[in-house]
């Protein structure tokens, strides 16, 4: 099992660029079912060996789609994600980098009562291993097993998986929901998801300084879940008032603090590793079941 | 981005928000022509920096006189002002404003701001104008008063009755503050405002509403559609390598240490930080190469780490994913030759293509300590400054 996409994903591609193309064809290679392309202008063609279609709605209707990948530039951005939403699908993922915040507050709101599941902005996408890729992750990394792995962060999603993956642990579903203010999917979302799926059997979370979402998770932990959870949180030596890369990612008035963040985590049961380098070491302490 | 106090005034009088008459001054004498021209007797005179606490570092002076405001123009151009919000070697005085005097009855406190938890705007207000609200909400929560409103619908009228009445305004005053709040909101949404700040508030003995100081700052990301906004951007105020870093698009924040640090994305490149600091060393800078680093932004980002003097060692933390590792070590190998980088180098290379971008490094004549994990690029990296000092 996984969370959000296993081999029965049928994903659609938003905006054919060279990132969008390039990506879309290592999912193909990953065996991901990548049925057509969205952009607008263009339907009709074909792009890098899939159908090309002017809406998501034509898209959808012609290929049975029931996921998008949005790669569309910042300024049409939240308006792909709307699109996406419109058009029935369940899943959208948007790895686009640079969306205004009042784009994403106000789109975010429009969602609100929508079925349709949004991940990211600004996120590196989700793989369940030997299933599905959607996104920018170099896949070939992970491994199946029972591991949910949920980050802010692309690159440092990367270094935890592979830790995980050199200790022969597997993972369920490795997941980044983004480095923006305003995001789809939250840490307790993604809690909830694999807390609900039965083959996930631990859940890495890596949080940073910033916004208050790792308080906001570790209550949930304690009062919602019985899977073992083990963090890391990057950041603990950022000077505060400074945008470290990511726009959520900053120490304002006192609050956001990497501190704060581990002493929630620690007080909900919450295994905390202290280094980044022994994210995957904590884990097998914590969940010596697993350790292999 | 963040602008100046008068900047912010002329936007907000753009939406209809009462601010006092000003005029900026970069000398003394402009000063003096400036009090003249407000010709109301008492003026103020507020240094021009991008940091609050102005006023008790000694930036913000009152003059009687247009002789007196080119006194004390003369005081506060040109001094460093040292206050809780800017860096520790203080901010150079280049401009003043010239603000005519108010008549003050009391003074309120207005913000609206992004609510990430809610994911909504809100409105911050209290009675206790003129402190920082950090220290408001710390010291008396009771007198904060705070209003979300969905990013869709916009404020409504019967929430600024809720605010406004809340204050303690009178109903007049509560008129005023809907026609303010209304140009605040507006301001917001079309400018693209991350946090619109007015402190203080100041109710004049007429009984008007007027804003009297102002911080306003707008989101980098919609900068492309504000042209007007950009052009506010005041690059004296920036630190001078992180502006550089931002025009070659690469992330960089200077930190005191001395270990150079080259990482692609931002959630590894303060995971870096960490691990240098967990080993025992201490970080020269923040730097996040990016999804599309190649040999030209490598070069670019060496270039920029090597301005600081205190670097003792450069650690390079790559994990591709995007990102090719071969394409990387081309860009180290060329770097180091072409700027003569005579600092010990750690490379760790991950990921996407990471065994030939490896074996490029292991070819070259460079002094290049390679290492696997996270761990050792920490271990090597600290030693390496060890060995070298």
């Amino acid at each position: 099992m996984s969370i959000l996409c296993d081999e029965n994903t049928r994903l659609l591609v938003q905006g054919l660029g060279r990132m969008g193309q390039f990506h879309a064809n290592l999912s193909l290679e990953y065996g991901t079912r990548v049925v057509g392309g969205v952009a607008p202008g263009k339907g009709g063609q074909e792009i890098g060996g899939l159908p090309v279609f002017d809406t998501v709605t034509q898209a959808t209707k012609a290929t049975g789609a029931n996921a998008s990948v949005i790669f569309v530039p910042p300024p049409g951005a939240a308006d792909a994600i709307l699109e996406a939403a419109d058009a029935g699908l369940d899943l959208a993922v948007c790895i686009t980098e640079g969306i205004p915040t009042l784009d994403m507050l106000r789109a975010k709101s429009a969602l609100a009562g929508c079925s349709m599941r949004l991940v990211g902005p600004n996120c590196p996408g989700v793989v369940t291993p030997e299933q599905c890729r959607i996104g920018i992750m170099p896949a070939q990394i992970t491994r199946p097993g029972p591991v949910g792995v949920v980050s802010r962060s692309g690159t440092l999603t990367y270094e935890a998986v592979d830790q995980l993956s050199r200790l022969g642990i597997g993972q369920s579903t490795c997941l980044g929901i983004g480095g923006d203010q305003i995001i789809g999917t939250t840490f307790v979302d993604a809690l909830a998801l694999f807390e609900a799926d039965p083959e996930t059997k631990a859940v890495v979370m890596i949080g940073e300084i910033g916004g208050s979402a790792e308080e906001t998770a570790a209550e949930f932990v304690q009062s919602e879940m019985k899977t073992p959870v083990v963090a890391f949180i990057a950041g603990q030596n950022a000077p505060p008032g400074k945008r470290m890369g990511h726009a959520g990612a900053i120490i304002a008035g006192g609050k956001g603090r990497a501190s704060d963040k581990i002493a929630a985590l620690e007080a909900a049961g919450v295994a905390v590793s202290p280094s980044p380098a022994t994210i995957g070491k904590t884990l097998a302490e914590h969940v010596p079941s697993l350790a292999s | 981005m963040n602008v100046h106090e008068y900047q912010a005034k002329e936007v907000l009088r753009e939406f209809g928000i009462a601010v006092p008459e000003g005029r900026v001054a970069t000398t003394p004498a402009e000063a003096e022509d400036a009090a003249r021209a407000l010709g109301t007797g008492v003026v103020v005179v507020k240094a021009q920096v991008h940091a609050g606490g102005r006023g008790k570092a000694g930036g913000v002076k009152l003059a009687k006189s247009p002789a007196e405001a080119k006194e004390v123009a003369s005081e506060i151009l040109g001094m460093t002002l040292h206050t809780p919000q800017t860096p520790p070697e203080g901010k150079l005085v280049r401009k003043v404003y010239v603000e005519a005097g108010s008549e003050i009855a009391d003074e309120l406190y207005l913000a609206v701001v992004v609510d990430r938890a809610a994911e909504k705007l809100a409105v911050i207000a209290s009675t206790e104008g003129g402190m920082e609200i950090e220290e408001v909400a710390e010291k008396t929560p009771e007198k904060i008063v705070t209003e979300t409103v969905d990013g869709n619908i916009g404020i409504q009228a019967y929430q600024i009755r809720k605010i406004g009445f809340a204050l303690g305004l009178g109903f007049e005053q509560v008129k005023q503050l809907d026609g303010l709040l209304g140009g605040l909101f507006r301001l917001f949404n079309e400018k693209d405002a991350s946090i619109a700040e007015i402190n203080p508030l100041v109710i004049t003995k007429g009984g008007d509403l007027v804003a009297l100081d102002a911080k306003i700052n707008f989101d980098d990301n919609a900068l492309y559609r504000h042209e007007d906004i950009a052009k506010l951007r005041d690059p004296d105020e920036e630190d001078e390598r992180e502006r550089a870093a931002h025009e070659i698009d690469l992330a960089y924040v200077g930190l005191d240490g001395n270990i150079g640090c080259m990482v692609n994305g931002a959630g590894l490149a303060m995971a870096t930080l960490d691990m240098i600091q967990f080993c025992g060393g201490s970080p020269a800078n923040f730097l996040d190469a990016g999804g599309g680093a190649d040999k030209e932004k490598v070069k670019e980002a060496f270039k920029l780490i090597l301005r600081d003097e205190n670097v003792k060692a450069i650690l390079v933390n790559i994990f591709g994913g995007i990102v090719r590792c071969d394409l990387i070590a081309e860009g180290v190998v060329a770097a180091a030759e072409e700027l003569g980088v005579e600092v010990p180098l750690v490379v760790r290379l991950q990921g996407t293509k990471a065994p030939e971008g490896r074996a490029i490094l292991a070819e070259s004549d460079l002094n290049i300590t390679p290492a696997e994990t996270l761990q050792e690029a920490g271990e090597r990296a600290v030693a390496a400054v060890a060995g070298g000092a």
